[in-house]
């Protein structure tokens, strides 16, 4: 990479006569266009949802099948997940390990309730017959919902792993960067849940 | 505990598979022994498969593509042979096979010849043309690469163990799902692209990144060379449409393997929606490879012609078009489908109006020619191939892009005739320009000329006898796969493209004695300048090859073509320049996390391939593991001395000395 840097304060650095952005800058840019693609993964996922909605197959309609106070609990859960997270950023700033590990701990909490409530509407779904082989709807919904659920799912692993970093390594400028990293994933994550639950759980229960 | 593998798996009684097989592992099994003997494993390992240098990866990328289109070739001949014999008579390729075989033939081009060639030589160049020292995630990109070769490899292993897809190289619904292939190929197709699929996408967001935001002092982006900026065009197209093909081909697996119901027959799954999906990807896809090729003629046309590139900004703007258009144009695959006039109709406009970017740039590369002091190598020869052959690929494009002339020849094999008129003619002849042009620099000795010109003229020629006939066969009513025919009509084209396929192997033939002889020929062939063709970017401002670090000390850029106006001024004032203020630099430590990770990628495949579940768990822990532990060094560079890069740095300016001292003669 950028062979000269010398940002062990996260700032710019500059080669001898150079003009190339820190690493900071370069990490966080390109961590964006993962994402992004990212959210271009889930759009295929959504269009197909949008395509088989309807077709359930003489089977049950989103209307007879979603639990939006459930769904409201899990839409809570990941929202106050995000506001967490966010103060775990500016407690990995300060360098304050109070503040950090405490907000990734709740962070972790929040988003472990949020996977178990999903996987408790899925083992519902399933028990009453409305599996994801039921219909194509429920097919493209299951794919849907369960990919942002695996998406968090990963995230909370990688939550675990960015505390034990810091917990073994401080706060050098590459664990920072993961960790800034980390937290840009996990407010894309909030943002395609927003689009699922009113695509999905809105529009769903409203037909 | 095996899953569903068992010895039934390998096909013992079909010569042409266990005679081809056990050729290629005497020959991979010979060169480990010999890497062995030789002592030369420890080199191996320490500076190319551990390596995170970009230069490094990108040659790797492009030997994996030259290796498999031996394999990719194999297929195609066979095809060829088959079905010139196959008049009236069943030819010697049984069904099932002859479909493995064209399923393999699309599959193995695509992605793992034409996309590791174009991604190997945007990895080689693109941080030299940009006056950088390495590209922006040195370890993901050798993730990517070795990925890639995991794709690679797992499409290989299904020449031995089980077979491969029969459901074409896209493998449409309903016939790629359970109920109509129940075999392991259409997993084994799935599982190798989703694997190469994220090392594509990991390449994607390294060179996005790098091209976006490191540059050499002064790179502003119009100063950029325009193989830089077709590279950033690919790469975004690489970005936005893989993820689409990563959620198809999951949505395909999980009807395989968990019964859901996304493009089945039943329960109200929809195949039309597969078919949409993938276009949505694989049309992007044709562009992600010939725009870094268009890239590259630029390059090549503009250093041969010893002008700057005519039209520079109408090119960058045509580039970015086309990188936008490349994404509306997806239902001309289908205009069958049914969608109706009107929306065939605009996607029929939309892909008409592909032509007038791509016209652009036909003509800047004329204009850069005009009036300037052509040198005919063998790289020029492969880009003036590539625009002949190419306009008329691109005219029976447009033609096709005509919805009524479309529901008479899609599916027959003018269609065929024409996509391999753009892929070889355009993407293939671009890459090996990039192979002839960029050799020297890799490795500091040019490739041997006349054996170049030979190879091109064999390829050139034997691609109009193959596939100009195809044009007529398809305009007669063939349609494309047929494994034997009853139509006396068609033979003579058919023995006429087979004859054809043969002067293709003459041509490929020729490469390979090309790189021997040149390779035994290094020393009369060697380029001690760095600049062996008299070019006029940054990549010839360095040694070649290049040191590891590319350059001592950034080059100061003050407008585009930087390295021809050094010389100039240096030819002018022959004053030597000052010696530059060395530091020390430092350079990413070599990893084999690239390596490891696709180590556990391909035994997760195969285990998911063969439902070992066992053995993808402890794949899939293992590739976690490798993640966790990389992610805990705690050093990722090391640094060169300020001394060794001024020695490095010193010879090589001596050496530049001394080859202006030649060209200010000269002129």
């Amino acid at each position: 990479m950028s062979a000269t840097h010398a940002d062990h304060q996260g700032h710019a650095a500059r080669s001898p006569g150079g003009g190339m952005p820190s690493k900071r800058i370069i990490v966080g840019y390109g961590f964006w266009i993962f994402l992004l693609s990212d959210i271009i993964m889930f759009s295929a996922f959504f269009a197909s949802y949008a395509v088989l909605s309807d077709a359930t197959a003489g089977g049950p309609t989103g209307q007879q099948l979603f639990d939006l106070t459930n769904v409201g609990i899990e839409t809570m859960c990941l929202l106050l997940s995000s506001f967490t997270c966010g103060l775990a950023s500016i407690g990995a700033q300060r360098k304050n390990s109070a503040i950090f590990q405490t907000a990734m701990a709740a962070t972790f909490v929040l988003g472990a309730v949020f996977v178990s409530l999903e996987i408790r509407e899925f083992a519902g779904l399933a028990a009453q017959g409305a599996g994801p082989t039921r219909s194509a709807f429920l097919t493209a919904f299951f794919t849907l919902v369960g990919c942002h659920g695996l998406h968090v799912t990963g995230g909370l692993m990688w939550l675990l792993t960015m505390m034990a970093q810091v917990l073994a390594k401080g706060y050098r400028p590459d664990i920072l960067r993961r960790v800034m990293c980390f937290s840009l994933f996990w407010h894309a994550l909030d943002i395609i849940w927003v689009a699922l639950f009113s695509v999905v759980y809105l529009i769903g229960a409203g037909q | 505990m095996l899953g569903k593998l068992s010895w039934a798996a390998v096909p013992f009684d079909q010569p042409i598979p266990m005679a081809a097989s056990a050729v290629v592992g005497c020959l991979i099994l010979g060169v480990l022994i010999w890497v062995v003997v030789k002592g030369r494993l420890p080199y191996l390992w320490n500076e190319w498969i551990t390596s995170v240098d970009h230069k490094r990866i990108g040659v790797m990328y492009c030997l994996l593509a030259m290796v498999m289109l031996l394999r990719g070739f194999t297929d195609a001949i066979m095809m060829r042979s088959q079905q010139a014999l196959a008049f009236q008579a069943p030819g010697y390729l049984p069904p099932e096979h002859y479909d493995q075989i064209f399923s393999a033939h699309g599959t193995l081009m695509i992605f793992f010849v034409a996309m590791p060639f174009v991604i190997g030589l945007m990895n080689f160049a693109v941080p030299l043309q940009l006056g950088i020292r390495d590209v922006a995630f040195p370890t993901l990109n050798s993730v990517g690469f070795w990925l890639t070769a995991s794709g690679a490899l797992l499409v290989n292993i299904s020449l031995v163990i089980g077979e491969f897809s029969r459901a074409t190289w896209l493998p449409y619904p309903p016939l790629s799902e359970l109920a109509y292939s129940p075999g392991v190929g259409v997993d084994y197709y799935c599982w190798a692209i989703q694997i190469s699929g994220i090392g594509t996408l990991i390449s994607g967001v390294n060179l996005v990144t790098t091209v976006l935001k490191m540059h050499a002092p002064g790179m502003t982006y119009m100063r950029m060379p325009m193989f830089c900026w077709t590279t950033l065009a690919a790469n975004l197209l690489i970005v936005a449409a893989f993820p689409i093909l990563t959620a198809t081909l999951a949505m395909l697996l999980l009807d395989r393997y968990l019964g859901f119901h996304f493009f089945t027959n039943e329960a109200g799954g929809n195949m039309m929606m597969f078919v949409n999906l993938i276009w949505a990807w694989g049309h992007p896809e044709v562009y992600i490879l010939i725009l870094p090729a268009f890239g590259i003629y630029s390059e090549v046309i503009s250093t041969f012609s010893g002008k700057p590139l005519f039209g520079y900004r109408s090119m960058v703007i045509a580039t970015m078009a086309i990188c936008i258009l490349a994404f509306m144009v997806w239902l001309h695959h289908f205009f069958t489908m049914g969608a109706g006039a009107d929306v065939n109709g605009f996607f029929g406009i939309m892909t008409t109006i592909i032509a007038v970017p791509t016209g652009v740039k036909i003509f800047n590369w004329l204009f850069t020619m005009f009036a300037g002091r052509v040198v005919f190598s063998t790289a020029l020869l492969w880009s003036l191939g590539f625009m002949i052959t190419f306009v008329v690929g691109g005219m029976t494009g447009v033609l096709l892009a005509v919805p009524p002339a479309d529901f008479v020849l899609h599916n027959s094999l003018f269609l065929v005739a024409h996509f391999h008129n753009v892929l070889i003619g355009g993407v293939l002849f671009g890459c090996f320009a990039g192979y002839n042009y960029w050799f020297p620099k890799a490795f500091g000795f040019r490739l041997h000329e006349g054996l170049g010109k030979a190879a091109f003229w064999c390829w050139t020629i034997g691609f109009y006898v193959a596939f100009m006939p195809l044009y007529v066969l398809g305009l007669e009513g063939m349609t494309r796969r047929m494994q034997h025919y009853d139509v006396p009509a068609w033979r003579p084209w058919l023995l006429i493209a087979a004859l054809g396929a043969v002067i293709i192997l003459v041509g490929i033939i020729l490469q390979i004695v090309q790189l021997v002889a040149s390779i035994r020929h290094r020393e009369d062939l060697r380029d001690d300048t760095g600049d062996p063709w008299n070019g006029r970017s940054l990549e010839w401002a360095t040694a070649s090859p290049p040191p590891v670090f590319n350059f001592a000390v950034l080059p100061s850029v003050s407008g585009s073509d930087t390295y021809w106006d050094l010389k100039q001024r240096a030819i002018q004032q022959p004053a030597p320049s000052p010696e530059p203020d060395y530091n020390s630099v430092e350079m990413p430590r070599n990893s084999p996390t690239g390596f490891i990770c696709a180590f556990f990628a391909t035994m997760m495949g195969f285990a998911l391939i063969w439902h070992i579940w066992w053995m993808a768990g402890v794949a899939i822990a293992g590739a976690f593991a490798t993640f966790v532990v990389f992610a805990w060094r705690d050093r990722d560079d090391y640094i060169i001395p300020v001394e060794t890069v001024a020695r490095i740095d010193r010879e090589n300016r001596a050496s530049r000395t001394r080859a202006l001292g030649r060209l200010g003669t000269a002129q």
